[in-house]
Protein backbone atom coordinates (compact mmCIF):
# COMPACT_ATOMS: atom_id res chain seq x y z
CA UNK A 1 0.00 0.00 0.00
CA UNK A 2 1.17 3.48 -0.79
CA UNK A 3 2.69 4.94 2.35
CA UNK A 4 0.81 8.20 2.26
CA UNK A 5 -2.42 6.25 1.92
CA UNK A 6 -1.85 4.40 5.15
CA UNK A 7 -3.10 7.29 7.26
CA UNK A 8 -6.38 7.64 9.04
CA UNK A 9 -8.77 10.12 7.63
CA UNK A 10 -11.43 9.95 10.29
CA UNK A 11 -13.24 13.17 9.56
CA UNK A 12 -15.77 13.12 6.77
CA UNK A 13 -14.55 14.95 3.74
CA UNK A 14 -16.66 18.12 3.75
CA UNK A 15 -17.05 18.21 -0.02
CA UNK A 16 -17.97 14.59 -0.74
CA UNK A 17 -19.37 13.53 2.63
CA UNK A 18 -17.33 10.36 2.34
CA UNK A 19 -14.89 8.97 4.89
CA UNK A 20 -11.99 7.06 3.43
CA UNK A 21 -11.49 3.71 5.12
CA UNK A 22 -7.69 3.44 5.24
CA UNK A 23 -5.81 1.95 8.13
CA UNK A 24 -3.29 3.76 10.29
CA UNK A 25 -0.51 2.27 12.39
CA UNK A 26 -1.78 -0.74 14.31
CA UNK A 27 -1.11 -1.21 18.02
CA UNK A 28 -0.05 -4.38 19.79
CA UNK A 29 -1.59 -4.62 23.23
CA UNK A 30 -2.48 -7.02 26.04
CA UNK A 31 -6.26 -6.84 26.12
CA UNK A 32 -8.26 -8.05 29.10
CA UNK A 33 -11.56 -9.83 28.55
CA UNK A 34 -14.27 -7.86 30.36
CA UNK A 35 -17.37 -9.74 29.21
CA UNK A 36 -18.20 -13.03 27.52
CA UNK A 37 -21.51 -14.25 26.20
CA UNK A 38 -22.65 -17.38 24.42
CA UNK A 39 -25.07 -16.20 21.78
CA UNK A 40 -26.09 -19.50 20.23
CA UNK A 41 -24.85 -23.06 20.26
CA UNK A 42 -21.59 -22.14 18.51
CA UNK A 43 -21.50 -18.32 18.39
CA UNK A 44 -19.77 -16.31 21.09
CA UNK A 45 -19.35 -12.64 21.94
CA UNK A 46 -16.24 -11.27 23.71
CA UNK A 47 -15.64 -7.74 24.98
CA UNK A 48 -11.99 -6.73 25.35
CA UNK A 49 -10.49 -3.70 27.07
CA UNK A 50 -8.16 -1.74 24.81
CA UNK A 51 -8.49 1.97 24.41
CA UNK A 52 -5.83 2.28 21.68
CA UNK A 53 -7.72 -0.17 19.49
CA UNK A 54 -11.28 0.83 20.40
CA UNK A 55 -10.78 4.51 19.69
CA UNK A 56 -8.96 3.98 16.39
CA UNK A 57 -11.15 1.18 15.00
CA UNK A 58 -13.25 1.82 11.89
CA UNK A 59 -16.09 -0.45 10.73
CA UNK A 60 -14.74 -3.26 8.56
CA UNK A 61 -11.33 -3.34 10.24
CA UNK A 62 -10.14 -6.38 12.16
CA UNK A 63 -7.87 -7.49 14.98
CA UNK A 64 -5.44 -10.39 15.26
CA UNK A 65 -5.90 -12.30 18.53
CA UNK A 66 -3.28 -14.71 19.82
CA UNK A 67 -5.47 -17.32 21.48
CA UNK A 68 -2.69 -19.18 23.29
CA UNK A 69 0.68 -18.42 24.83
CA UNK A 70 1.83 -21.85 23.67
CA UNK A 71 3.04 -22.59 20.14
CA UNK A 72 0.15 -24.87 19.20
CA UNK A 73 -1.96 -23.34 17.80
CA UNK A 74 0.81 -21.09 16.58
CA UNK A 75 -0.77 -18.25 14.71
CA UNK A 76 -3.05 -15.45 15.84
CA UNK A 77 -6.60 -15.45 14.45
CA UNK A 78 -8.24 -12.58 12.59
CA UNK A 79 -11.62 -11.28 13.85
CA UNK A 80 -13.56 -8.39 12.46
CA UNK A 81 -14.44 -5.73 15.00
CA UNK A 82 -18.10 -6.19 15.91
CA UNK A 83 -18.63 -2.99 17.87
CA UNK A 84 -16.80 -0.50 20.06
CA UNK A 85 -17.97 1.16 23.22
CA UNK A 86 -15.68 3.68 24.89
CA UNK A 87 -12.40 1.87 25.50
CA UNK A 88 -13.85 -1.58 24.79
CA UNK A 89 -14.00 -3.45 21.51
CA UNK A 90 -16.04 -6.55 20.85
CA UNK A 91 -15.69 -9.57 18.61
CA UNK A 92 -18.44 -11.95 17.57
CA UNK A 93 -17.30 -15.33 16.31
CA UNK A 94 -18.45 -18.82 15.44
CA UNK A 95 -16.47 -21.81 16.65
CA UNK A 96 -14.87 -23.31 13.56
CA UNK A 97 -11.60 -24.85 14.77
CA UNK A 98 -8.86 -25.11 17.34
CA UNK A 99 -8.38 -21.36 17.85
CA UNK A 100 -12.02 -20.41 18.23
CA UNK A 101 -12.61 -23.40 20.52
CA UNK A 102 -10.01 -21.99 22.91
CA UNK A 103 -11.48 -18.52 22.66
CA UNK A 104 -14.96 -19.85 23.39
CA UNK A 105 -13.75 -21.18 26.76
CA UNK A 106 -12.38 -17.79 27.80
CA UNK A 107 -13.25 -16.40 31.21
CA UNK A 108 -13.58 -12.75 32.19
CA UNK A 109 -10.21 -11.42 33.41
CA UNK A 110 -8.04 -13.39 30.99
CA UNK A 111 -5.80 -11.37 28.68
CA UNK A 112 -4.87 -11.89 25.06
CA UNK A 113 -2.20 -10.30 22.89
CA UNK A 114 -4.14 -8.35 20.27
CA UNK A 115 -2.88 -6.42 17.26
CA UNK A 116 -5.10 -3.84 15.60
CA UNK A 117 -6.99 -2.17 14.22
CA UNK A 118 -5.92 -3.67 10.90
CA UNK A 119 -6.87 -3.41 7.26
CA UNK A 120 -9.05 -1.18 5.18
CA UNK A 121 -12.61 -0.75 6.42
CA UNK A 122 -15.88 0.18 4.78
CA UNK A 123 -16.37 3.42 2.96
CA UNK A 124 -18.69 5.64 4.96
CA UNK A 125 -21.04 7.65 2.78
CA UNK A 126 -24.43 9.26 3.21
CA UNK A 127 -27.72 7.96 1.87
CA UNK A 128 -29.56 4.65 1.56
CA UNK A 129 -27.50 1.53 2.10
CA UNK A 130 -28.22 -2.19 1.92
CA UNK A 131 -26.20 -4.33 4.34
CA UNK A 132 -26.29 -7.98 3.29
CA UNK A 133 -25.14 -10.47 5.93
CA UNK A 134 -24.64 -14.21 5.66
CA UNK A 135 -24.55 -15.78 9.13
CA UNK A 136 -21.59 -14.59 11.18
CA UNK A 137 -20.90 -12.06 8.40
CA UNK A 138 -23.18 -9.76 10.36
CA UNK A 139 -20.33 -9.10 12.84
CA UNK A 140 -18.66 -6.17 11.00
CA UNK A 141 -21.92 -4.98 9.39
CA UNK A 142 -23.43 -4.28 12.81
CA UNK A 143 -20.51 -1.93 13.58
CA UNK A 144 -21.03 -0.28 10.20
CA UNK A 145 -24.76 0.24 10.78
CA UNK A 146 -24.11 1.71 14.20
CA UNK A 147 -21.37 4.00 12.92
CA UNK A 148 -23.33 5.23 9.89
CA UNK A 149 -26.16 6.26 12.19
CA UNK A 150 -24.13 7.68 15.09
CA UNK A 151 -21.91 9.75 12.78
CA UNK A 152 -24.92 11.13 11.00
CA UNK A 153 -24.30 9.57 7.61
CA UNK A 154 -27.66 7.83 7.60
CA UNK A 155 -30.98 8.02 9.36
CA UNK A 156 -31.84 4.61 10.85
CA UNK A 157 -34.55 4.06 8.24
CA UNK A 158 -32.00 4.55 5.45
CA UNK A 159 -30.14 1.43 6.60
CA UNK A 160 -31.62 -1.89 5.52
CA UNK A 161 -30.09 -5.08 6.87
CA UNK A 162 -30.79 -8.28 4.97
CA UNK A 163 -29.71 -11.23 7.10
CA UNK A 164 -29.57 -14.77 5.79
CA UNK A 165 -28.65 -18.11 7.32
CA UNK A 166 -29.32 -21.82 7.20
CA UNK A 167 -31.62 -21.65 10.22
CA UNK A 168 -32.86 -19.27 12.89
CA UNK A 169 -29.71 -19.78 15.01
CA UNK A 170 -27.67 -18.15 12.22
CA UNK A 171 -29.61 -14.87 12.42
CA UNK A 172 -27.66 -12.82 14.92
CA UNK A 173 -28.14 -9.54 16.80
CA UNK A 174 -31.85 -9.19 16.03
CA UNK A 175 -32.56 -7.24 19.22
CA UNK A 176 -29.57 -4.93 18.81
CA UNK A 177 -30.51 -4.17 15.21
CA UNK A 178 -34.09 -3.45 16.23
CA UNK A 179 -32.80 -1.08 18.91
CA UNK A 180 -30.76 0.76 16.27
CA UNK A 181 -33.98 1.30 14.35
CA UNK A 182 -32.72 -0.10 11.06
CA UNK A 183 -34.99 -2.01 8.69
CA UNK A 184 -34.36 -5.74 9.09
CA UNK A 185 -35.40 -8.54 6.75
CA UNK A 186 -34.52 -12.18 7.27
CA UNK A 187 -34.26 -15.32 5.20
CA UNK A 188 -33.44 -18.85 6.34
CA UNK A 189 -32.82 -21.85 4.14
CA UNK A 190 -34.90 -24.11 6.40
CA UNK A 191 -37.66 -21.53 6.78
CA UNK A 192 -37.38 -21.46 10.58
CA UNK A 193 -37.25 -17.66 10.64
CA UNK A 194 -38.22 -15.00 8.11
CA UNK A 195 -38.70 -15.91 4.52
CA UNK A 196 -37.57 -19.37 3.37
CA UNK A 197 -34.72 -19.32 0.84
CA UNK A 198 -31.57 -17.39 0.16
CA UNK A 199 -30.81 -13.81 1.13
CA UNK A 200 -30.03 -12.99 -2.49
CA UNK A 201 -33.77 -13.09 -3.29
CA UNK A 202 -34.26 -10.15 -0.89
CA UNK A 203 -31.30 -8.33 -2.42
CA UNK A 204 -32.83 -8.65 -5.86
CA UNK A 205 -36.21 -7.34 -4.67
CA UNK A 206 -34.66 -4.37 -2.88
CA UNK A 207 -32.53 -3.42 -5.86
CA UNK A 208 -35.46 -3.75 -8.27
CA UNK A 209 -37.73 -1.67 -6.04
CA UNK A 210 -35.22 1.15 -5.59
CA UNK A 211 -35.84 4.29 -7.62
CA UNK A 212 -32.13 5.19 -7.63
CA UNK A 213 -28.90 3.24 -7.07
CA UNK A 214 -28.36 2.11 -3.46
CA UNK A 215 -24.97 1.30 -2.00
CA UNK A 216 -24.62 -2.40 -1.23
CA UNK A 217 -22.27 -3.72 1.45
CA UNK A 218 -21.93 -7.44 2.09
CA UNK A 219 -20.13 -9.90 4.33
CA UNK A 220 -20.61 -13.65 4.41
CA UNK A 221 -19.68 -16.82 2.53
CA UNK A 222 -17.78 -16.23 -0.70
CA UNK A 223 -20.47 -17.72 -2.95
CA UNK A 224 -23.02 -15.36 -1.41
CA UNK A 225 -20.72 -12.35 -1.87
CA UNK A 226 -20.21 -13.23 -5.48
CA UNK A 227 -23.97 -13.51 -6.05
CA UNK A 228 -24.65 -10.22 -4.26
CA UNK A 229 -21.88 -8.50 -6.24
CA UNK A 230 -23.43 -9.80 -9.46
CA UNK A 231 -26.89 -8.48 -8.55
CA UNK A 232 -25.46 -5.09 -7.54
CA UNK A 233 -23.45 -4.82 -10.74
CA UNK A 234 -26.51 -5.69 -12.86
CA UNK A 235 -28.49 -2.97 -11.07
CA UNK A 236 -25.68 -0.44 -11.46
CA UNK A 237 -25.20 -0.16 -7.70
CA UNK A 238 -21.80 0.24 -6.01
CA UNK A 239 -20.92 -2.81 -3.92
CA UNK A 240 -18.36 -3.40 -1.21
CA UNK A 241 -17.56 -6.87 0.10
CA UNK A 242 -15.64 -7.93 3.20
CA UNK A 243 -13.54 -11.05 2.66
CA UNK A 244 -12.21 -13.60 5.09
CA UNK A 245 -9.10 -15.75 4.54
CA UNK A 246 -6.53 -17.48 6.67
CA UNK A 247 -3.58 -15.25 7.48
CA UNK A 248 -0.44 -15.45 9.58
CA UNK A 249 0.40 -11.83 10.43
CA UNK A 250 -2.42 -9.42 9.53
CA UNK A 251 0.20 -6.76 8.85
CA UNK A 252 0.77 -7.19 5.13
CA UNK A 253 3.99 -9.11 5.57
CA UNK A 254 3.41 -12.86 5.29
CA UNK A 255 1.57 -12.57 1.95
CA UNK A 256 -0.41 -15.65 2.94
CA UNK A 257 -3.90 -14.10 2.77
CA UNK A 258 -4.00 -13.02 -0.86
CA UNK A 259 -6.92 -13.31 -3.27
CA UNK A 260 -6.72 -13.12 -7.03
CA UNK A 261 -7.27 -9.63 -8.38
CA UNK A 262 -10.22 -9.48 -10.79
CA UNK A 263 -10.06 -8.79 -14.49
CA UNK A 264 -6.29 -8.93 -14.91
CA UNK A 265 -4.72 -10.81 -17.82
CA UNK A 266 -1.93 -12.40 -15.77
CA UNK A 267 -2.01 -13.43 -12.13
CA UNK A 268 -2.07 -10.53 -9.67
CA UNK A 269 -2.96 -10.78 -6.02
CA UNK A 270 -4.39 -8.51 -3.34
CA UNK A 271 -3.70 -8.90 0.37
CA UNK A 272 -6.93 -9.33 2.31
CA UNK A 273 -5.18 -7.84 5.37
CA UNK A 274 -4.01 -4.61 3.72
CA UNK A 275 -5.82 -3.89 0.46
CA UNK A 276 -8.85 -5.43 2.23
CA UNK A 277 -10.57 -6.98 4.05
CA UNK A 278 -13.12 -4.63 2.47
CA UNK A 279 -12.91 -4.44 -1.30
CA UNK A 280 -14.94 -2.89 -4.03
CA UNK A 281 -16.60 -5.99 -5.48
CA UNK A 282 -15.04 -5.28 -8.87
CA UNK A 283 -11.54 -5.59 -7.39
CA UNK A 284 -12.03 -9.26 -6.49
CA UNK A 285 -14.88 -10.62 -8.63
CA UNK A 286 -14.49 -10.78 -12.38
CA UNK A 287 -17.04 -8.76 -14.29
CA UNK B 1 27.78 -5.07 35.88
CA UNK B 2 27.88 -2.72 32.91
CA UNK B 3 25.69 -3.19 29.90
CA UNK B 4 27.19 -6.12 27.98
CA UNK B 5 28.86 -5.61 24.62
CA UNK B 6 26.38 -6.93 22.07
CA UNK B 7 28.28 -5.95 18.93
CA UNK B 8 29.09 -8.64 16.39
CA UNK B 9 30.85 -8.54 13.04
CA UNK B 10 29.77 -10.10 9.76
CA UNK B 11 32.57 -9.68 7.24
CA UNK B 12 33.37 -5.97 7.39
CA UNK B 13 29.90 -5.19 8.71
CA UNK B 14 29.54 -4.37 12.38
CA UNK B 15 26.12 -4.88 13.98
CA UNK B 16 25.10 -3.05 17.17
CA UNK B 17 23.53 -6.31 18.34
CA UNK B 18 23.01 -9.78 16.91
CA UNK B 19 19.22 -9.62 16.50
CA UNK B 20 18.14 -9.64 12.87
CA UNK B 21 14.84 -10.19 11.11
CA UNK B 22 14.49 -13.05 8.63
CA UNK B 23 13.68 -12.32 5.01
CA UNK B 24 10.00 -12.50 4.13
CA UNK B 25 8.77 -12.16 7.70
CA UNK B 26 9.30 -8.44 8.23
CA UNK B 27 8.21 -6.97 4.89
CA UNK B 28 10.17 -3.85 4.09
CA UNK B 29 10.35 -2.75 7.74
CA UNK B 30 7.70 -0.06 7.68
CA UNK B 31 4.90 -2.58 8.30
CA UNK B 32 6.22 -3.04 11.86
CA UNK B 33 7.10 0.60 12.51
CA UNK B 34 4.23 1.30 14.93
CA UNK B 35 4.85 -1.89 16.91
CA UNK B 36 8.64 -2.34 17.00
CA UNK B 37 11.34 0.28 17.55
CA UNK B 38 13.11 -0.54 14.30
CA UNK B 39 16.23 1.38 15.35
CA UNK B 40 16.93 -1.16 18.10
CA UNK B 41 17.37 -4.04 15.63
CA UNK B 42 20.87 -5.21 14.82
CA UNK B 43 20.00 -5.73 11.19
CA UNK B 44 16.88 -5.65 9.09
CA UNK B 45 16.60 -8.21 6.29
CA UNK B 46 13.97 -7.30 3.73
CA UNK B 47 11.68 -9.53 1.68
CA UNK B 48 13.55 -11.21 -1.19
CA UNK B 49 13.95 -9.01 -4.25
CA UNK B 50 13.93 -10.28 -7.82
CA UNK B 51 14.92 -8.45 -10.98
CA UNK B 52 11.32 -7.96 -12.06
CA UNK B 53 8.19 -7.90 -9.85
CA UNK B 54 6.81 -11.35 -9.12
CA UNK B 55 3.08 -11.97 -8.53
CA UNK B 56 3.73 -15.07 -6.41
CA UNK B 57 1.85 -18.36 -6.23
CA UNK B 58 -1.94 -18.83 -6.27
CA UNK B 59 -3.65 -19.26 -2.88
CA UNK B 60 -3.90 -21.08 -0.56
CA UNK B 61 -0.31 -20.14 0.25
CA UNK B 62 -0.04 -20.89 3.95
CA UNK B 63 -1.26 -23.56 6.32
CA UNK B 64 -0.78 -23.87 10.05
CA UNK B 65 0.81 -27.10 11.30
CA UNK B 66 1.78 -28.32 14.76
CA UNK B 67 4.02 -25.59 16.23
CA UNK B 68 4.76 -24.37 12.75
CA UNK B 69 3.45 -23.34 9.38
CA UNK B 70 3.94 -24.23 5.76
CA UNK B 71 4.24 -21.48 3.20
CA UNK B 72 4.48 -21.39 -0.55
CA UNK B 73 4.33 -17.68 -1.28
CA UNK B 74 6.39 -17.95 -4.45
CA UNK B 75 8.54 -14.90 -3.71
CA UNK B 76 5.91 -12.28 -4.43
CA UNK B 77 7.82 -8.98 -4.36
CA UNK B 78 7.89 -5.51 -5.87
CA UNK B 79 11.01 -6.09 -7.96
CA UNK B 80 14.41 -4.34 -7.96
CA UNK B 81 13.39 -1.01 -9.50
CA UNK B 82 10.41 -0.42 -7.21
CA UNK B 83 12.44 -1.56 -4.21
CA UNK B 84 15.12 1.06 -4.87
CA UNK B 85 12.60 3.75 -5.72
CA UNK B 86 9.84 3.12 -3.12
CA UNK B 87 11.27 1.10 -0.25
CA UNK B 88 14.93 2.04 0.12
CA UNK B 89 14.35 5.74 0.99
CA UNK B 90 12.41 4.67 4.08
CA UNK B 91 15.01 2.08 5.11
CA UNK B 92 18.18 4.06 4.42
CA UNK B 93 18.09 6.38 7.49
CA UNK B 94 17.24 3.58 9.94
CA UNK B 95 19.92 2.52 12.43
CA UNK B 96 20.05 -1.24 11.77
CA UNK B 97 22.26 -2.65 9.06
CA UNK B 98 20.21 -3.21 5.94
CA UNK B 99 20.47 -6.63 4.34
CA UNK B 100 18.78 -7.15 1.00
CA UNK B 101 17.83 -10.74 0.25
CA UNK B 102 17.95 -11.39 -3.51
CA UNK B 103 16.68 -14.10 -5.81
CA UNK B 104 17.18 -14.77 -9.50
CA UNK B 105 15.95 -17.40 -11.89
CA UNK B 106 19.36 -17.42 -13.57
CA UNK B 107 22.92 -16.59 -12.51
CA UNK B 108 22.80 -13.49 -14.67
CA UNK B 109 19.75 -12.19 -12.80
CA UNK B 110 21.45 -12.58 -9.40
CA UNK B 111 24.51 -10.78 -10.75
CA UNK B 112 22.44 -7.94 -12.21
CA UNK B 113 20.53 -7.38 -8.95
CA UNK B 114 23.70 -7.55 -6.85
CA UNK B 115 25.50 -5.08 -9.11
CA UNK B 116 22.59 -2.64 -8.96
CA UNK B 117 22.38 -2.86 -5.16
CA UNK B 118 26.14 -2.42 -4.83
CA UNK B 119 25.74 1.13 -6.08
CA UNK B 120 23.09 1.89 -3.47
CA UNK B 121 24.06 3.81 -0.39
CA UNK B 122 22.35 2.38 2.68
CA UNK B 123 22.50 -1.23 1.53
CA UNK B 124 25.00 -2.90 3.86
CA UNK B 125 24.82 -6.50 2.80
CA UNK B 126 23.39 -8.81 0.20
CA UNK B 127 21.91 -12.17 1.20
CA UNK B 128 21.81 -14.65 -1.67
CA UNK B 129 18.66 -16.73 -1.49
CA UNK B 130 19.67 -20.02 -3.06
CA UNK B 131 17.28 -21.97 -0.89
CA UNK B 132 13.68 -21.08 -1.64
CA UNK B 133 11.77 -24.36 -2.01
CA UNK B 134 8.68 -22.80 -3.64
CA UNK B 135 9.75 -21.58 -7.07
CA UNK B 136 10.28 -23.55 -10.25
CA UNK B 137 13.46 -21.80 -11.34
CA UNK B 138 16.25 -20.42 -9.16
CA UNK B 139 16.35 -20.95 -5.42
CA UNK B 140 16.97 -24.56 -4.56
CA UNK B 141 18.29 -25.28 -8.05
CA UNK B 142 21.44 -23.43 -6.95
CA UNK B 143 21.42 -24.26 -3.26
CA UNK B 144 21.26 -28.04 -3.57
CA UNK B 145 24.30 -28.29 -5.83
CA UNK B 146 27.77 -27.34 -4.55
CA UNK B 147 29.10 -26.55 -8.04
CA UNK B 148 26.18 -24.20 -8.76
CA UNK B 149 26.49 -22.66 -5.29
CA UNK B 150 30.17 -22.01 -5.83
CA UNK B 151 29.81 -20.55 -9.31
CA UNK B 152 26.94 -18.25 -8.38
CA UNK B 153 28.63 -17.02 -5.20
CA UNK B 154 31.85 -16.29 -7.10
CA UNK B 155 30.04 -14.38 -9.83
CA UNK B 156 28.14 -12.22 -7.34
CA UNK B 157 31.31 -11.74 -5.27
CA UNK B 158 33.00 -10.33 -8.37
CA UNK B 159 30.45 -7.50 -8.72
CA UNK B 160 30.00 -6.34 -5.14
CA UNK B 161 32.11 -5.07 -2.26
CA UNK B 162 29.09 -5.21 0.06
CA UNK B 163 29.06 -7.88 2.73
CA UNK B 164 27.90 -11.06 1.01
CA UNK B 165 25.80 -13.60 2.87
CA UNK B 166 24.58 -16.87 1.41
CA UNK B 167 21.36 -18.39 2.80
CA UNK B 168 21.53 -22.17 2.77
CA UNK B 169 18.81 -24.76 2.46
CA UNK B 170 18.35 -27.61 4.93
CA UNK B 171 16.95 -29.77 2.11
CA UNK B 172 20.28 -31.44 1.36
CA UNK B 173 22.08 -34.50 2.65
CA UNK B 174 25.15 -32.65 3.94
CA UNK B 175 24.80 -28.91 4.47
CA UNK B 176 28.52 -28.50 5.21
CA UNK B 177 29.32 -29.29 1.56
CA UNK B 178 27.21 -26.32 0.42
CA UNK B 179 28.62 -24.18 3.23
CA UNK B 180 32.24 -24.80 2.17
CA UNK B 181 31.37 -24.20 -1.48
CA UNK B 182 29.90 -20.79 -0.67
CA UNK B 183 32.74 -19.76 1.62
CA UNK B 184 35.46 -20.89 -0.80
CA UNK B 185 33.76 -18.77 -3.47
CA UNK B 186 33.90 -15.65 -1.32
CA UNK B 187 30.88 -15.54 1.02
CA UNK B 188 31.46 -13.34 4.09
CA UNK B 189 28.87 -15.21 6.11
CA UNK B 190 26.23 -17.94 5.92
CA UNK B 191 22.58 -17.81 6.92
CA UNK B 192 21.48 -21.22 8.20
CA UNK B 193 18.68 -22.33 7.51
CA UNK B 194 15.83 -21.64 5.10
CA UNK B 195 12.57 -23.61 5.41
CA UNK B 196 12.21 -27.40 5.31
CA UNK B 197 10.16 -28.80 2.46
CA UNK B 198 6.82 -30.15 3.72
CA UNK B 199 3.31 -31.26 2.80
CA UNK B 200 -0.12 -31.01 4.43
CA UNK B 201 -3.19 -32.94 3.24
CA UNK B 202 -6.90 -32.14 3.53
CA UNK B 203 -8.63 -35.32 4.68
CA UNK B 204 -11.99 -34.52 3.14
CA UNK B 205 -10.83 -33.57 -0.33
CA UNK B 206 -7.61 -35.63 -0.23
CA UNK B 207 -5.94 -32.64 -1.82
CA UNK B 208 -2.79 -30.83 -0.71
CA UNK B 209 -3.67 -27.90 1.55
CA UNK B 210 -1.35 -25.62 -0.45
CA UNK B 211 -2.03 -24.77 -4.08
CA UNK B 212 1.70 -25.27 -4.70
CA UNK B 213 1.31 -28.84 -3.25
CA UNK B 214 4.48 -28.55 -1.12
CA UNK B 215 5.70 -25.65 0.98
CA UNK B 216 8.43 -24.57 3.36
CA UNK B 217 8.04 -25.49 7.04
CA UNK B 218 9.00 -22.82 9.56
CA UNK B 219 8.31 -21.95 13.17
CA UNK B 220 9.21 -23.54 16.53
CA UNK B 221 8.81 -27.04 15.03
CA UNK B 222 12.06 -26.71 13.06
CA UNK B 223 14.29 -25.27 15.79
CA UNK B 224 16.18 -28.45 16.69
CA UNK B 225 16.98 -29.08 13.02
CA UNK B 226 18.19 -25.52 12.51
CA UNK B 227 20.27 -25.65 15.66
CA UNK B 228 21.95 -28.89 14.60
CA UNK B 229 22.80 -27.45 11.18
CA UNK B 230 24.14 -24.20 12.63
CA UNK B 231 26.40 -26.26 14.87
CA UNK B 232 27.59 -28.40 11.93
CA UNK B 233 28.25 -25.42 9.67
CA UNK B 234 29.95 -23.32 12.36
CA UNK B 235 32.47 -26.15 12.85
CA UNK B 236 33.03 -26.57 9.11
CA UNK B 237 33.76 -22.98 8.05
CA UNK B 238 35.62 -19.97 9.42
CA UNK B 239 33.12 -17.24 8.52
CA UNK B 240 30.26 -16.07 10.77
CA UNK B 241 27.10 -18.18 10.77
CA UNK B 242 23.74 -16.49 11.20
CA UNK B 243 21.34 -18.87 12.91
CA UNK B 244 17.71 -18.92 11.85
CA UNK B 245 14.89 -21.42 12.27
CA UNK B 246 12.18 -21.49 14.90
CA UNK B 247 13.55 -18.82 17.23
CA UNK B 248 10.70 -17.32 19.24
CA UNK B 249 12.25 -16.64 22.66
CA UNK B 250 15.55 -15.31 24.02
CA UNK B 251 16.31 -18.78 25.31
CA UNK B 252 16.10 -20.10 21.75
CA UNK B 253 18.51 -17.37 20.63
CA UNK B 254 21.03 -18.18 23.36
CA UNK B 255 21.00 -21.83 22.28
CA UNK B 256 21.98 -20.73 18.78
CA UNK B 257 24.87 -18.58 20.07
CA UNK B 258 26.17 -21.48 22.13
CA UNK B 259 25.89 -23.75 19.07
CA UNK B 260 28.06 -21.33 17.10
CA UNK B 261 25.84 -18.61 15.61
CA UNK B 262 27.38 -15.12 15.51
CA UNK B 263 23.96 -13.52 14.96
CA UNK B 264 20.39 -14.77 14.78
CA UNK B 265 17.41 -14.05 12.59
CA UNK B 266 13.82 -14.15 13.78
CA UNK B 267 11.25 -15.19 11.21
CA UNK B 268 7.86 -16.78 11.74
CA UNK B 269 7.72 -15.59 15.36
CA UNK B 270 7.21 -12.04 14.03
CA UNK B 271 3.82 -13.26 12.80
CA UNK B 272 2.52 -14.57 16.12
CA UNK B 273 4.37 -12.16 18.39
CA UNK B 274 5.06 -8.88 16.56
CA UNK B 275 7.30 -7.57 19.36
CA UNK B 276 9.42 -10.74 19.51
CA UNK B 277 12.59 -9.06 18.21
CA UNK B 278 12.56 -6.60 21.11
CA UNK B 279 11.69 -9.35 23.63
CA UNK B 280 14.62 -11.46 22.42
CA UNK B 281 17.06 -8.52 22.48
CA UNK B 282 16.08 -7.66 26.06
CA UNK B 283 16.24 -11.31 27.10
CA UNK B 284 19.72 -11.83 25.65
CA UNK B 285 20.96 -8.70 27.40
CA UNK B 286 19.55 -9.81 30.75
CA UNK B 287 20.98 -13.30 30.28
CA UNK B 288 24.49 -11.95 29.66
CA UNK B 289 24.29 -9.73 32.73
CA UNK B 290 22.96 -12.55 34.91
CA UNK B 291 25.64 -14.97 33.69
CA UNK B 292 28.45 -12.45 34.09
CA UNK B 293 29.35 -12.60 30.40
CA UNK B 294 30.74 -9.22 29.29
CA UNK B 295 30.56 -9.75 25.53
CA UNK B 296 28.13 -11.71 23.39
CA UNK B 297 31.14 -12.94 21.42
CA UNK B 298 32.30 -14.77 24.57
CA UNK B 299 29.16 -16.89 24.33
CA UNK B 300 29.43 -17.86 20.67
CA UNK B 301 30.42 -21.45 19.97
CA UNK B 302 30.78 -22.42 23.61
CA UNK B 303 28.89 -25.72 23.34
CA UNK B 304 30.49 -28.17 25.78
CA UNK B 305 30.84 -31.64 24.35
CA UNK B 306 32.71 -33.23 27.21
Amino acid sequence: MDKNQSQFQTDPNPTSGITEPFSGSPRHIQAKVVATRRITNDVYHLSLMGEEIATAARPGQFVMVRVSQAVDPLLPRPFSIHRVMGDRFDILFRVVGQGTRILARTAVGETFAVTGPLGRGFLLAPGRVLLVAGGIGLAPLFFLAQDLISRGFCRPDEVTVLAGGRGRADILCREELTELGVRLQITTEDGSLGRPGLVTSLVQEQLEAASEPIRVVSCGPKAMLQAVAGLAAAAGCPCQVSLETGMACGLGVCLGCVVRKADTPGPAYLRVCREGPVFDAGEVFNS
Amino acid sequence: MNHPDLTVTLGRLKLANPVMTASGTFGYGEEYAGIVDLNRLGALVVKGISLRPRPGNPPPRIVETAAGMLNAIGLQNVGLTAFIRDKLPYLRPLAPALVVNILGETEDEYVEIAAALSDQEGVDAIELNISCPNVAAGGLVFGADPVATSRLTARVRAVTRKTLLVKLTPNVTDITVMARAAVDAGADGLTVINTLLGLAVDLTTRRPRLANVTGGLSGPAIKPVALRMVWQVARAVDVPVIGVGGISTWQDAVEFFIAGATAIQIGTANFFNPTVTMNVLEGITAFLIDSGVAKITDLIGTLRLT
